[in-house]
């Protein structure tokens, strides 16, 4: 057994104070649920293993002037239980609530989920849609970085080894907006999306858009904000036309490869499907605030 | 390499043990505390076969490091029963022979008491979901899940 050593701080100074000094690969742990696996297969030999959840605030979720900040390991479970989170954002909430079993959401977190920094995790396209942010504490302060930022490729973030993700921010939703997330798989649970939708919009009085996100994951080297696809929604209501401008930039955006799951052909046209349906879907919601 | 001495609340009596910095909390209640009905199925979190109520959430003990259970509660299959009195969920496992070989039937119980815990009253589209992550080769999940809306039912006073 390579030699491993644990440590919970007890807040994010100390945290950074850790990650910075460590003389050889520490790895933060949050729920675990990736970690852990990589460590058993050898994936990943760290020397050190951080454990985020003893510090104050990783574990939560708080309304802030209308916004949300959703600490940075608070579990799949409880991000589900929020009803004002959910009323808020449907799409964040069921993108998170899609990763794994119960036992999984007993555990898998926002930022680990983010960080593993797999093309396929289903809370990036939702939060990308969003806008939302992370609170990135290191040796140099904080900054505040766009979900879209982090992931620079399969398994790789931006985050430098002394830096962390404290919470994520939601920002606060004028009247009439709505979000949603589709992934495709082959089954009805417990599974890796083949591709996944998010789309965030916000409506005028007379029902067409204002305002549109749209984000897909699982067909490039990271998930993807996809700004022709949005520009396809605003200035317009749902319709056939509009829907198959959508589709059409959303397939156009994909980069995919072909493995198991899904072939290029396959993944490209899914992508154009979850996209209509996911946008389909967040109009119905915001529609019903009208 | 030094162990971590570990104070937890294990099916609700305090316990204390010595592990590993790599060593999960299935390996510690199987290999330190003798407490094996948690089973060992793929280690990947995928068959649920090791779960355990950690805080009230069910999670893969597999997926959990020993040390992290430091200042937790945590229910195994162990703490199911009361003495020889089986939990009624136990009780309905064995009516409706909802086990073959038997190596799922912890993590489905715990997976299940689980659930009744938080909803009394579950449809069965959200005891199927519930238990999606605990895997069966013998049963065909059928079985299962009359079981467990059997037992809601008694533990309801139906």
């Amino acid at each position: 057994m390579p030699m491993l050593d644990y440590t919970a701080p007890s807040t994010v100074e100390e945290a950074i104070r850790i990650l910075s000094g460590a003389s050889g690969t520490a790895k933060l742990l949050s729920g675990g649920t990736d970690l852990l696996v990589q460590l058993r297969s050898g994936r990943t030999k760290p020397d050190l293993i951080v454990d985020t959840k003893k510090i104050p605030g990783m574990i939560g979720i708080r309304e802030t002037d209308g916004g949300f900040v959703i600490g940075a390991a608070t579990p799949g479970a409880m991000i589900g239980e929020c009803e004002s989170l959910k009323k808020a954002w449907p799409g964040v909430v069921e993108a998170a609530n899609l990763i794994g079993s119960t036992q999984i959401q007993g555990r898998a977190s926002l930022a680990g989920n983010l960080c593993n920094a797999s093309p396929a995790a289903d809370s990036v396209p939702a939060l990308i849609v969003a806008r939302a942010t992370c609170i990135v504490a290191g040796t140099k302060g904080r900054r505040e970085v766009p979900v879209e930022d982090i992931v620079t490729g399969p398994g790789r973030t931006c985050l430098t080894r002394d830096e962390l993700i404290v919470e994520f921010h939601l920002p606060k939703r004028p009247p009439r907006s709505a979000d949603a997330y589709l992934r495709f798989i082959p089954r009805t649970e417990m599974d890796i999306a083949v591709v996944g939708a998010g789309v965030n919009i916000t409506l005028d009085r007379s029902g067409a858009c204002t305002d549109a996100r749209v984000a897909l994951g699982a067909v490039a080297p990271t998930p993807i904000l996809v700004p022709e696809a949005a520009a396809a929604l605003v200035g317009h209501k749902l319709d056939e036309k509009v829907l198959a401008m959508l589709d059409g930039a959303a397939r156009r955006a994909c980069k995919p490869i072909d493995d198991k799951r899904g072939t290029i052909e396959f993944r490209t046209k899914i992508a154009g499907v979850l996209v209509r349906r996911a946008a389909t879907i967040a109009f119905e919601r915001a529609g019903e605030q009208r | 390499m030094s162990k971590h001495h570990v104070s937890a609340t294990i099916n609700g009596e305090p316990a204390e043990f010595l592990c590993e910095p790599q060593q999960t909390l299935l390996d510690a209640l199987r290999d330190e505390l003798d407490l094996t009905g948690s089973k060992e199925g793929c280690s990947s979190g995928d068959c649920g076969a090791c779960s355990v109520i950690v805080d009230g959430r069910v999670v893969c003990s597999c997926l959990m490091l020993a040390v992290e259970a430091e200042g937790r509660a945590i229910e195994t299959i162990e703490g199911l029963a009361r003495g020889s009195k089986l939990h009624p969920l136990q009780q309905k496992f064995l009516e409706h022979a909802a086990l073959q070989c038997g190596f799922c039937t912890p993590g489905l119980l715990v997976a299940a008491k689980a659930l009744l815990d938080r909803n009394p009253n579950p449809s069965e589209t959200e005891t199927r979901y519930w238990l999606a992550g605990n895997l069966c080769r013998c049963t065909g999940y059928d079985k299962v899940v009359r079981a467990v809306l059997d037992a809601a039912a008694e533990l309801r006073g139906a």
